[in-house]
């Protein structure tokens, strides 16, 4: 019960903990662990009825948009998340965090303006990918598929490039 | 519309310890995302990578007992390199993956709030302009569902173990730079300093 209420745990801890998980989604589902098909499957389930006659995304093979076992797994990360930080009062509020107002200013409108475009870009790149950092970078590695291999080292790269431009190679670590 | 509601409940439950462990492993922060893409940080790499090889012995093991199904994405050149660029910039910029914007939301982080406002944005405007992105997405060559083994014609399992042979090489070479750092008289101010920011 101690363990429940630490703030944190292994890094190691919570990989062998993910990976056990994957077992039982896949044994269970048939699954792995995915985030961003759900998006996807609500704005589709919205947005349908109002689509052109014709347009692709009503023909494309397997698009077929439903609240499914992916949908729940998202509506619990938020339960999961929610938890564990009230159990060890890690809970926050937090609107613009520290490194960001280290380097951009506490401006929450200019942090919601790039956390709104960056979510966005994120979604239509893992839609694209077909897979995120759980439905590639773990899941899809895991059962050693070409695509999410090249998915991993291509994102980490530009990433890496994005955050080198965002904050220089300053330290910045003084904030925390 | 709506799958059997025993799958509902099963994914509502994995979906509860997924995001207990991903709070747990501090990977709902913004700072650990991003120092993780600055190389100052590498919680993400070491959540990533042990659930990459401890999943893939269980699943290995379950798809040769015929335990369960595997589900490859399929190597489609564009959408896989282009979507990843656009992924691994969004989340740079954001601070937090899709999981972890949905944990750290739980969390109470209101610009994971917002971040994820802005995934559904994304989502949207994705089924939306599907015509336009179709083309980047297959046009530029389609190798298939194909995995590591199967295009070096090799078994799963040398993979599997190729994998756990780089855990316990990290494994053992950590624990030697721990010994080393002691016999030294336990490292440099900078490492000492480090340490107490990676884990306050």
């Amino acid at each position: 019960m101690v363990a429940l209420r630490a703030k944190s745990w292994s890094p190691y801890a919570v990989g062998a903990a993910l990976g056990v998980l994957s077992w039982f989604a896949f044994a269970t589902a048939d699954h792995g662990l995915g985030i961003t098909t759900a998006f996807e499957n609500t704005a589709a389930l919205l947005l349908k009825p109002q689509l052109p006659a014709g347009h692709a995304y009503l023909t494309a093979p397997g698009k077929t948009a439903k609240i499914d076992w992916e949908w729940m797994l998202v509506i619990g990360v938020f339960i999961g998340a929610a938890l564990s930080a009230r159990l060890s009062h890690d809970a926050t509020k937090l609107r613009v965090p520290e490194l960001w107002r280290s380097r951009f200013g506490s401006s929450v409108h200019k942090r919601f303006l790039a956390a709104f475009i960056g979510g966005a870009m994120m979604m239509v790149g893992a839609r694209l990918a077909q897979g995120c950092t759980s439905g590639h970078g773990i899941t899809g590695a895991l059962q050693l598929a070409v695509s999410s291999w090249v998915f991993v080292v291509v994102m980490f790269g530009a990433g890496a490039l994005v955050a080198l431009a965002l904050y220089g190679k300053k330290d910045h670590s003084d904030v925390r | 519309m709506f799958d059997s509601p025993i799958k509902l409940i099963l994914g509502l439950l994995t979906g509860i310890v997924f995001g207990f462990l991903v709070q747990k492993g501090r990977a709902t922060k913004y700072e650990v995302i991003v120092d993780q893409f600055r190389l100052r940080d590498w919680t993400v790499v070491k959540i990533m990578g042990t659930a990459v090889i401890v999943g893939s012995v269980g699943v290995a093991a379950l798809a040769s007992a015929g335990m369960t199904t595997l589900s490859i994405k399929p190597m489609l050149v564009g959408g896989v390199v282009v979507g990843a660029v656009l992924f691994g910039s969004g989340v740079a910029i954001l601070g937090y993956c899709p999981g972890t914007s949905v944990a750290a939301a739980g969390e109470g982080r209101r610009d994971a709030m917002v971040g994820v406002l802005g995934m559904f944005a994304g989502a949207v405007a994705f089924v939306s302009a599907y015509p336009l992105l179709k083309p980047v997405i297959n046009g530029l060559g389609d190798a298939g569902k194909i995995t590591l083994p199967q295009i070096t014609h090799t078994s799963p399992w040398v993979w599997v173990a190729g994998l756990v042979g780089v855990a316990v090489a990290v494994a053992v070479l950590q624990k030697r730079k721990r010994l080393v750092r002691r016999v030294h008289g336990n490292g440099s101010a900078a490492t000492t300093g480090r340490a107490a920011h990676a884990n306050p």
